[in-house]
């Protein structure tokens, strides 16, 4: 793992700049922008006002007010692990040309791709700090902001180094995952508060390493009462598990890539 | 790294590629998820050598050449040597920095623009920022590009491309610059200036290796060469010496070839089945056989000066098409025939005894004739041949169309279908270097004698 952390660190220019021509490349036609980083979650935020505005009216929890806020908290960072995750997959087969033609270690290209979306998240961020100010809610705690970043960043990155070796083998991945993603949206106490859960539910959504990084920016974001360290630590641990895992796989396939792409 | 350190080491280097067959991989997957041994079922269903036993060693600054058919692993020997894969078996070291000329501009991002594209892949080949602005005029300026350098390069031509490729990989200014057929891209004038930019290379001592097919620019350029073949090394050593190995090899594969084709001809008569390359025209010219066989062609060889079967020759040979016939009754108006066209139809030479004046008295039996074609002056290609007799009016016996076929190779490209004999002379005022001893040997058509 430390190797991998090395060789990392060791290509930050070049992922520095794949991730800013990535950011350019992606805009770049658009009318709008890099605004689309904010848009994209914004539209979401639309949709379940939607859904629980007029569909599902009355279902929506009372305890967090005002929802929308507490939505927002949860689907933007969110949208920068899902789109890490889904564009990550996909990332060495449509670098094939890098991996086979340019002495290239592979695994920037799903590292360029969770940095990308991290930088579409920060882009975002100001948006919804910016309403927190405008409700009163933006308070200290805030400044923890860094440690639940840090952790899904960990956890992102390992995940999708083994998403993205894998499906160079097994194509099939790219195809379940979104669905996998979709599930897992919802088993994240994104649209729904966390502390409303109870008894069975609520145990099987502590597993899940992603409730305690979401709830983290939820209580540091929205609450302005951070209180779930130790999921977080726990969360902490996991991510690092799956960062040596994903590069473990990542180095056991490795040589396998340039041939299988 | 010192001097006298090879800058390419490879000993007893093998690459064994694997396959993992699709239906199998789902298979994998399968099992993978319901045993839980992931890591254990990523297991190849079939294995396939590229490269074996492959030893051999660069000197630095020295121009070292790769030559092999299509297949034989020198693509496969260039991955290893720019650290794109691993060998399976074996060592291979490179010192110093590595660029590779593999693909011209891989991993251009088509929306961005040149001068983007340019810093990156600059970065990739392994320069630092400051590096990439020092040379990035340089870059520019090579790829003639300076115009259009702040242009996406998806609107870019392809020999833009490949020629903002080559610039930023040139500039890299490696120890050891890796070339893959890369200068088969590109105008004219731009090939030049690559050959050119090679050229400084090697007179600043760098390291340069080449896989081609051209073997022109292999014996020009290279130092030393390398010969694969079917992933092993065939050959090794002098480039002269392993092209003339290399040549004649290949020449005795299309021997084989074509003595193949010949073994089908049709027995009797009629058209020929179509083969390859018959479906077009040919300005009319289509194999076959026809004729009443009262007088029968029973057999036709091509033969060398040494009374050899061969079907490959080099321009300036002597070639002999030896015919036996068969005449069960006697006949007294009788003319052979013989003809010479190019693979396409067009008739190069066409002769016969009659046309040549002489009488015909009588045959009877089994016999045989020889036509010597003493200097075989033709320029690289395939050539098919007529073989006939017939009456005088034409009414044929036995007239064979096109089903013998010879090839013709050479080094000297030059075009056209004949090759006169032919020297070139100089007046003190145009200065030209004469070509290797060797090519010189080869415009008077004596490359047989070596």
């Amino acid at each position: 793992m430390t190797s991998q952390v090395r060789r990392l660190f060791r290509y930050r220019l070049l992922i520095h700049s794949l991730v800013s021509r990535e950011l350019k490349a992606r805009y770049r036609g658009s009318v709008l922008g890099f605004l689309w980083s904010f848009i994209n979650p914004l539209l979401m935020l639309l949709i379940y006002g939607i859904v629980f505005g007029y569909v599902l009216v009355g279902q929506r929890s009372k305890s967090v007010e005002p929802w929308f806020l507490f939505l927002f908290c949860g689907i933007l960072p969110w949208t920068w692990f899902q789109a890490s995750i889904a564009e990550g997959s996909g990332s060495l087969i449509a670098g094939g040309n890098l991996i086979k033609k340019v002495l290239f270690p592979a695994e920037i290209l799903p590292t360029v791709t969770v940095f990308t979306n991290l930088f579409q998240f920060l882009l975002g961020l100001p948006f919804l700090l910016a309403f927190l100010v405008y409700e009163g809610k933006l308070s200290a705690t805030t400044l923890l902001l860094p440690l639940p970043i840090l952790v899904q960043l960990v956890f992102t990155l390992g995940l999708a180094l083994l998403v993205s070796a894998l499906t160079v083998h097994f194509r099939d991945l790219q195809s379940i995952l979104a669905h996998v993603l979709h599930l897992w949206f919802f088993a994240t106490p994104i649209i729904y508060p966390y502390v409303d859960q109870t008894g069975r539910l609520r145990s099987v959504l502590r597993l899940n390493p992603l409730t305690h990084v979401v709830v983290s920016y939820q209580q540091m974001l929205f609450d302005g009462n951070f209180t779930d360290w130790r999921g977080l630590l726990g969360a902490a641990v996991v991510a690092l598990l799956l960062f040596s895992a994903g590069s473990a796989l990542f180095d056991r396939l490795r040589d396998t890539l340039a041939e299988e792409v | 790294m010192t001097p006298d350190e090879p800058a390419v080491d490879a000993r007893d280097v093998a690459k064994v590629y694997r396959r993992f067959l699709h239906k199998n991989q789902f298979k994998t997957l399968k099992s993978a998820i319901v045993t839980g041994s992931l890591l254990g079922d990523l297991s190849p269903d079939q294995t396939f050598t590229a490269l074996d036993d492959v030893s051999f060693e660069v000197r630095q600054g020295s121009t070292f050449g790769v030559i092999g058919e299509n297949g034989s692993g020198k693509s496969t020997l260039l991955k290893l040597l720019a650290g794109i894969t691993k060998p399976t078996r074996g060592s291979l070291a490179v010192r110093g920095r590595v660029s590779a000329l593999i693909e011209l501009g891989a991993g251009f991002h088509p929306e961005i623009s040149g001068r983007e594209n340019v810093a990156i892949n600059g970065i990739m080949l392994g320069l630092s920022r400051r590096e990439v602005e020092e040379r990035f005029d340089e870059i520019v300026a090579f790829a003639e590009m300076e115009r259009f350098i702040d242009a996406p390069v998806k609107t870019y031509s392809s020999g833009m491309y490949a020629r903002l490729g080559f610039a930023v990989a040139i500039h890299v200014d490696p120890d050891v610059l890796l070339i893959d057929e890369v200068l088969a891209v590109g105008d004219e004038a731009f090939t030049r200036k690559c050959l050119d930019k090679i050229g400084e290379f090697r007179r600043r001592g760098k390291t340069i290796l080449i896989v081609s097919h051209s073997l022109g620019l292999v014996e020009k350029m290279c130092d030393d060469a390398l010969w694969l073949r079917g992933g092993r090394v065939a050959d090794r050593g002098d480039p002269k010496r392993v092209i003339d190995a290399y040549l004649t090899y290949v020449a005795g594969g299309e021997d084989a070839l074509l003595a193949g084709a010949q073994g089908q001809a049709p027995p009797t008569a009629g058209p020929a089945p179509a083969g390859p390359g018959d479906e077009a025209d040919r300005h009319g010219y289509r194999e076959g056989r026809w004729g009443g066989r009262e007088i029968e062609i029973t057999g036709v060889r091509l033969l060398d000066d040494r009374g050899r079967e061969r079907h490959v020759y080099v321009p300036g040979e002597t070639l002999t098409i030896s015919l036996a016939f068969h005449a069960e009754e006697p006949q007294e108006d009788f003319v052979f025939g013989f003809g010479l066209f190019t693979a396409d139809g067009v008739n190069v030479y066409g002769t016969n005894t009659h046309i040549e004046e002489f009488e015909a008295k009588g045959i009877q039996g089994d016999g045989s004739l020889s036509l010597v074609l003493s200097d075989l002056a033709l320029v690289e290609g395939t050539y098919l041949i007529d073989v006939a007799v017939h009456k005088k009016d034409g009414t044929p016996y036995d007239y064979l169309r096109g089903l013998q076929s010879f090839r013709v190779k050479s080094r000297i490209k030059d075009v056209g279908v004949h090759r006169p004999r032919h020297r070139w002379t100089f007046s003190a005022a145009a200065e030209l270097d004469p070509p290797a001893a060797r090519a010189e040997l080869d415009l008077h058509g004596d490359e047989e004698s070596k």
